[in-house]
């Protein structure tokens, strides 16, 4: 019996038949964001609570009203900010370190302005925004105060743990990391915790006002 | 000298397209491994902000999704301009919140509970009046892990000023 070769398949159409996908898969993408700015809610508390007195100087009161302009209030004295000044403002603040006394602040390497903040603890940044004010405003805000927050607790990891040779948004993204093996997330744990518990992030959102 | 005749002119070489399968199917390879289907038709404009300090929502599964903007342009006529609320695949009153919270916790595994977190997926028009009822009713329920989704960037390009 004479041999007989296979006859050769016709791949003429497998690029159609793959742009056919290729076009259904396009269509079907849509490539999403899952990264943003985590925040956490303060339970609600019906409980009497005691009025906490806290000396106006460690407060660093910002207010976004309906046009959405900020306005700053901190050290005896208001003014209206741009938010890109906002950052630098809020470090400032923080960095301070006008406290004496018990209230003195070793780490920080601010101007130690009497009318400002006593130490990284007692600051607290304070936020109110209208009812009308933008989301986008806010989370600009939102991400410059934060960002602010980060700077410090960078500089003092750094300081703190100098051979880790990481910062602390690295280091707490590798210890949220799921392939970071676990003896090595204890050890980050306790120095992102020793970091988090000397600038704590005392960043209070008081509610709206309403505007009518 | 017929040896250095010119060629006939006119009939350009075809291209050759043997390659050409093999390219779309390395772009179809890369959209099938890109893709995420979506789990709700977006019936709101949802442009989201920027932001640059963000950290990044690992487990998928423990995120429940909250959607707010305008109604995009098909259901202006019945749902009007203003920013609403969208959960699963239709608007919704802040009110129906803690029902939707409830029903996400139930589908969860117990022991996962604690770890949900509520992404809220606002449009950049959006009033704060409406993040502000929401973020009320959260608390109420107890959910209190939230984050706000935004794009990667400069917080500030997008404002006006």
């Amino acid at each position: 019996m004479a041999k007989r070769s296979a006859p050769e398949v016709n791949a003429g159409s497998m690029a159609d038949i793959a742009f056919l996908l290729l076009i259904f898969f396009l269509v079907t993408t849509t490539i999403e964001t899952d990264s943003g700015l985590n925040r956490k809610l303060p339970p609600i508390d019906d409980t009497e609570q005691e009025d906490v007195v806290i000396k106006e100087k460690n407060i660093f009161q910002l207010n976004v009203n309906r046009n959405n302009d900020l306005f700053l209030k901190t050290g005896g004295e208001e003014k209206v900010i741009q938010i890109k000044d906002l950052r630098a403002a809020a470090v400032a603040f923080l960095d301070n370190g006008g406290g004496t006394g018990p209230d003195a602040c070793k780490r920080c390497q601010g101007k130690k302005n009497l009318r400002s903040s006593d130490n990284f603890d007692k600051a607290i940044i304070s936020l109110q925004n209208d009812r009308a004010t933008k989301y986008e405003t806010y989370i600009a805000v939102q991400n410059e105060v934060i960002a602010a927050y980060n700077e410090l607790r960078n500089r003092e990891f750094e300081r703190s743990f100098p051979n880790l040779g990481m910062n602390f948004v690295e280091a707490d993204k590798r210890y949220s990391d799921a392939r970071t093996p676990s003896s090595e997330k204890a050890k980050l744990k306790d120095k992102l915790e020793e970091i988090k518990i000397l600038i704590p992030q005392k960043f209070s959102e008081a509610e709206p006002k309403k505007s009518n | 000298m017929s040896k250095f005749k010119k060629k006939k002119g006119g009939d350009m070489p075809a291209v050759n397209t043997a390659s050409l399968p093999d390219i779309v199917f390395m772009l179809l390879f890369f959209f099938m491994v890109a893709t995420v289907m979506r789990q709700n038709t977006l019936m709101i404009d949802n442009n989201l902000p920027f932001a640059d300090q963000v950290e990044k929502l690992d487990k998928k599964d423990l995120v429940m999704y909250i959607y707010a903007g305008k109604p995009s342009s098909n259901y202006k006529s019945t749902f009007g301009t203003e920013a609403r609320i969208q959960l699963n695949d239709k608007f919704a009153e802040v009110s129906e919140i803690p029902a939707f919270i409830a029903a996400e916790r139930a589908s969860k595994r117990e022991e996962l509970v604690p770890f949900l977190t509520t992404a809220l997926k606002v449009d950049v028009d959006a009033n704060m009046g409406l993040i502000t009822d929401i973020k009320q009713e959260l608390r109420k329920v107890n959910a209190l892990k939230i984050n706000y989704t935004t794009k990667k960037g400069n917080a500030l390009q997008g404002l006006k000023k």
